[in-house]
């Protein structure tokens, strides 16, 4: 097998011997700055909207509700099995399917629904970025095959960047086989430089930022 | 300078609309990376490089323990890996997996670690079909054409150019459209997506401490690649590897401002494994294909193992007033620009185009954009001064050849090596046993002078060999 050539081949290149240990690396870099938490909500929402998303403020679980509503419009909807949706009451919304556990029926409502609605466990001012971390609770195709998807957030989730992020979770994959970081609507600009949105993921991108 | 070469760079030049096209899309790249790096956008942008400098430089210099370490982690997470040292050892895995699985359609994500090993012609040779999902790859599939530039693979055609390809190739009514083009690739790649039994998709990153792979994207099909197939392939250079999953602070924040502008990429997958007790999507396997093809050849000299510290932005591609003129298909492999005239003679082999450390004007913008801070212009002077060893070793090779062809036609000929060797007896120094500088008579061919310039030949005897065989 060539995983001993490769690695005999690495040692002798680099004058290391099997099993030696890594010497002298650098510390980590993480520089977390001083934000107001009330200024977050607000920088999220601005950025998510230059990024051609929608942003939208709810002071309440029932407002995010109304929200949500507004959105969609009674047409076909799919939600994860968050317990943040069904606690905002998103699940009961008329046209939106939620508790879902069968991977077969999960990939074809996804692949035919108008919307996609997720919770989401952290998201970052500074980028107007959302994390999802995939879970039983938080299926990956939900936010990624319908045309749209729409995000609801409770406001003591947002943090201020990438460095706070890392800082929290140091090594995601101990909490997920999956962590994505969604940073406005799926774009492309390979033919001329054109921007077109929608390509693969979804065009719009909805953020609720509740609280 | 290999006429292919040259012909591909006047070819280019004398193109008024590629010019303009690789003129502007370059430029629009650069300005865009100018403005999210600004100082006061991005306050510690040089720290920033300085840090993810060293951190590459450390996880080169001890990339065996970081690749084990990753290794580990992985399996540790119930996914698998494989090392294989070149394309050949690649496709087989794959074919072999794709065998027992019973698996016929492959989903590609953009990987130019794959385009290096030629994976989609030698799975399709095996009658796998393999598709590339990334829009600019997905016209350069149909066009049968390789990345003309790392970031933006289509960057030489227009959108009249795509509604022929189209047109010809999917059998569809000419659309120039690029929104409708967008929307046509899109519905036809989604039912691929939808039936594939096998994604495969490169990396930018192999966390060593998470045994994480970590995928930059703005279209959202490395996503369906690596989540909706039953099987997730990454085939990912041995280089890719850094130590923490929090070094991702670092790298992230300068990668997608590198190449498009962009604070971040719309998409940044971080995973690890195949999915997990309870999950109801995600691929059930998960193998990390780890790649040498060529790469530890670089690691022995301290100096140019920096090739390897590339995070494949294409920053200097848009800064480089060389590739701007010549463009990507100019460069005689899948890398173009000035990481191409340094990675291509490193892993091809000085040879393999003797011109392309001199396709540079040493004028340094390279150096000046690169996140990782490789000094490039460096590494080019060093390929130089090779390629002129290698051109005087191979000049000598020449000669020798020739000279021994000569030598084989004498001794072929054995009255006239008779008379070569007796005027060379003649000749002879006059200090006994003395071994002959000069070359004699009829040895006094040019080839063999050459020959002779570097060695003595053995003082011909008195009387020859074969004068006194003849006698006897
Ligand atoms: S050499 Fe530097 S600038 Fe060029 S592609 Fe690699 S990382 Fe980017």
């Amino acid at each position: 097998m060539s995983r001993d050539h490769i690695l005999h081949r690495v040692r002798t290149a680099l004058g290391r011997s099997a099993g030696e240990e890594a010497r002298d690396l650098p510390p980590v870099r993480l520089r977390i700055p001083e934000s107001a938490v009330e200024s977050r909500a607000p920088q999220l929402l601005a950025r998510v909207e230059a990024l051609a998303g929608e942003g939208f403020r709810a002071a309440t679980g029932d407002d995010a509700r109304a929200c949500v509503a507004a959105a969609i419009e009674g047409k076909c909807a799919v939600a994860s099995n968050a317990p943040y949706l069904a606690h905002c009451g998103i699940t009961s919304l008329p046209g939106v399917r939620s508790g879902i556990t069968d991977p077969d029926e999960l990939r074809e409502l996804c692949a035919s629904a108008d919307f996609g609605i997720t919770s989401a466990d952290y998201a970052l001012a500074d980028t107007g970025t959302l994390v999802l971390l995939a879970s039983p609770q938080e299926a990956r195709l939900i936010s990624l095959l319908p045309p749209a998807h729409i995000a609801v957030i409770a406001c003591g989730r947002i943090l201020s960047g990438l460095d706070e992020l890392f800082s929290i979770l140091p090594d995601p994959a101990a909490a997920t086989s999956s962590m994505v970081l969604i940073t406005g609507p799926s774009r492309t600009a390979d033919i001329e430089q054109i921007l077109v949105r929608g390509v693969h993921g979804p065009g719009r991108v909805m953020v609720v930022v509740v609280g | 300078m290999s006429t292919e070469f040259e012909r591909k760079i006047h070819e280019t030049l004398a193109d008024a609309k590629l010019q303009l096209a690789i003129y502007t899309a370059t430029g629009r790249l650069k300005a865009k990376r100018v403005e999210t790096v600004a100082p006061d956008v991005l306050l510690d942008y040089q720290e920033l490089r300085a840090q993810a400098h060293a951190i590459k430089k450390h996880a080169i210099e001890n990339l065996d323990h970081y690749l084990e370490e990753f290794e580990r982690n992985v399996e540790a997470h119930g996914g698998k890996v494989a090392y294989c040292k070149d394309g050949t050892e690649v496709a087989d895995f794959v074919l072999a997996l794709a065998k027992e699985r019973g698996a016929r359609l492959i989903v590609k994500s953009k990987s130019m670690t794959t385009e290096e090993v030629d994976l989609n012609e030698r799975l399709e040779h095996h009658g796998l079909e393999s598709v590339e999902t990334d829009l600019g790859e997905y016209i350069l599939q149909l066009a049968h054409e390789r990345p003309y530039h790392i970031v933006a693979p289509a960057l030489h055609m227009t959108r009249y150019d795509v509604a022929d390809l189209f047109a010809r190739r999917l059998h569809i009514a000419r659309e120039v459209v690029i929104e409708k083009q967008t929307a046509i690739a899109r519905s036809v790649l989604r039912q691929k997506f939808l039936a594939a039994d096998i994604g495969i998709s490169g990396a930018n990153f192999l966390v060593a401490d998470s045994g994480a792979v970590v995928i930059v994207e703005n279209e959202g099909n490395a996503r369906l690649t690596t989540s909706a197939p039953r099987i997730h392939i990454v085939i990912a250079g041995i280089e890719k590897v850094i130590p923490r999953a929090q070094d991702l602070a670092t790298f992230l924040k300068l990668l997608a401002r590198s190449a498009t502008g962009q604070p971040l990429s719309v998409y940044t997958s971080f995973l690890s494994g195949p999915r997990r007790t309870g999950e109801i999507d995600g691929p059930e396997e998960f193998h990390v294909v780890l790649l040498d093809n060529g790469r530890t050849r670089l690691l022995p000299d301290r100096g140019k193992r920096e090739s390897l510290y590339c995070i494949r932005c294409g920053a200097c591609l848009n800064a480089c007033p060389v590739y701007r003129k010549i463009g990507g298909h100019s460069f005689p492999w899948v890398y173009s620009g000035p990481i191409g005239a340094i990675l291509t003679p490193q892993f091809m082999g000085v040879a393999h185009e003797p011109a392309l450390p001199f396709a540079s004007s040493l004028c340094g913008a390279c150096a000046e954009v690169c996140p990782v801070k490789i000094d490039i212009p460096k590494i080019l002077l060093e390929l130089r001064s090779e390629v002129k060893k290698s051109e005087a070793r191979e000049k000598q090779h020449r000669l020798e050849k020739l000279a021994f062809r000569a030598f084989a036609w004498l001794m072929r000929h054995p009255r006239i090596y008779e008379l070569a060797g007796r005027a060379a007896a003649s000749m002879a120094p006059s200090e006994e046993g003395g071994w002959i500088r000069g070359v004699p008579g009829l040895m006094n061919i040019p080839p063999v002078r050459a020959w002779l310039s570097q060695r003595d030949l053995p003082p011909a005897p008195a009387k020859s060999f074969r004068e006194m065989w003849r006698r006897r």
